[in-house]
């Protein structure tokens, strides 16, 4: 089974991506901001990251850019999950590390697919 | 919103008369979804209501904006994937061979709904561009839904659209930010063109397909009109072209002008028989212009 960190400080983001990524047979843990996700992640690294860009504490960039610093061999695949839609943040997210970008709102349907073309559903 | 059962089959004859589709009992409980939006814009308090003004013939454009919205048109770029994996796995090149003479590709996106699937299609070929340098690609969406075939020609999508099916570096290669949304860009939109169609009329000129994809179209048709629709769908195909229907739909018992590529699972050529039709045919029309 693989594991995936939802990082949002929504908690109704939280749940209903929970339930999505349920259905898809995935582990599920949550934290609600960028400094808690990397705490998860020293415990224990997911396969993949659900990641907010604007998040209190610590920014899903901020977080981006420190998880690839580390350069852990287990690196995850890390999926941008925000409002912030325009191209400008896409690209940035893109040089920064990130493997997919998901725009909200989004379906069971995209997020499915998004994950299977980092290669973890 | 409660819909009687006269009323039910008054907007199923409705949609049947326009486009050959049936309202099946799997569709029966999303009208008043699909017709929700349309009555608040139009005013209009009851489903029965609806019904009396189609059935006055009071507003003749209203009839048509009902069917429009009675179609399901769920879609989203490289649907199912797998299909267009066996696309470029296997048909594009064989035809890469075939046609390297004339260099002249011609797609038919059959039921194409807003346009996904054709510009899916397009990005096959767009992003082998060393491959298909000097061809002439011709990529044809149709639908029976006006509003459909306008939404697809615009190649503007809303940003829940573009990222339905689409990885993240693909979709900003091939679309740029507009103020509705996305728009594919003008190299991926210059192969693409669309028209109104109805699949149980005569196909759209020019014929020759040498790849037609109908997917989860068919199936919401009688079993009288999906046989004319695969009449008309094998009568628009190259000698040696091929039909993609949708996953779990066949044209066992329903035809047979058509059977399945043993080598490709999905893909399905003109029987001998129907080759022979097709060449006598083109005899009869030779001769008739002679």
């Amino acid at each position: 089974m693989k594991s995936c960190l939802i990082v949002d400080d929504s908690k109704v983001i939280r749940k209903v991506a929970r339930h999505i990524l349920e259905t898809l047979e995935f582990e599920v843990e949550e934290a609600g901001d960028g400094q808690e996700a990397l705490s998860r992640c020293e415990a224990k690294m997911p396969d993949v990251v659900l990641l907010d860009w604007n998040m209190p504490v610590m920014s899903g960039m901020e977080f981006l850019r420190l998880l690839r610093q580390r350069g852990h061999a287990d690196q995850p695949k890390v999926v941008f999950c925000t409002t912030e839609n325009d191209m400008a943040h896409i690209r940035a997210a893109l040089e920064a590390g990130a493997d997919e970008y998901v725009m909200k709102p989004f379906d069971r349907e995209t997020l499915h697919i998004k994950l299977q073309l980092v290669g973890v559903a | 919103m409660q819909i009687s059962d006269s009323s039910t089959r008054i907007l199923a004859g409705l949609l049947e008369a326009r486009t050959g589709q049936q309202l099946t009992m799997s569709r029966r409980w999303r009208i008043e979804t699909a017709l929700s939006s349309l009555l608040r814009e139009r005013g209009i308090s009851t489903l029965d209501e609806l019904i009396t003004i189609l059935v006055m013939g009071k507003e003749p454009s209203l009839s048509q904006m009902v069917v429009e919205a009675l179609l399901n048109n769920e879609t989203y770029f490289f649907r199912d994937r797998a299909p267009f994996d066996l696309l470029q796995r296997y048909a594009l090149p064989e035809l890469a061979q075939r046609r390297a003479r004339s260099k002249r590709l011609r797609i038919w996106s059959a039921g194409c709904s807003t346009g996904q699937e054709t510009y899916s299609l397009a990005m096959l070929f767009a992003e082998e561009p060393e491959k298909w340098r000097g061809w002439t690609i011709d990529i044809l969406g149709t639908d029976v839904s006006t509003a459909c075939v306008d939404r697809a020609r615009s190649g503007a999508y809303s940003q829940f659209e573009v990222q339905r099916g689409l990885g993240i570096n693909q979709m900003i290669k091939w679309f740029e930010e507009c103020p509705d949304g996305w728009r594919a860009v003008e190299e991926l939109r210059r192969p693409l063109r669309f028209q109104v169609h109805n699949l149980l009329e005569q196909p759209p000129h020019p014929g020759g397909f040498d790849i037609v994809l109908c997917r989860n179209v068919l199936l919401y048709l009688s079993p009288e009109k999906k046989t004319l629709s695969f009449e008309r769908l094998a009568a628009s195909m190259a000698e040696d072209g091929w039909l993609m229907l949708g996953a779990g739909e066949t044209v066992i018992g329903q035809t047979t002008r058509l059977g399945a590529d043993i080598n490709a699972r999905g893909l399905y050529r003109l029987v001998s028989g129907g080759q022979v039709e097709k060449r006598q045919s083109d005899r009869r029309a030779t001769s008739a212009r002679a």
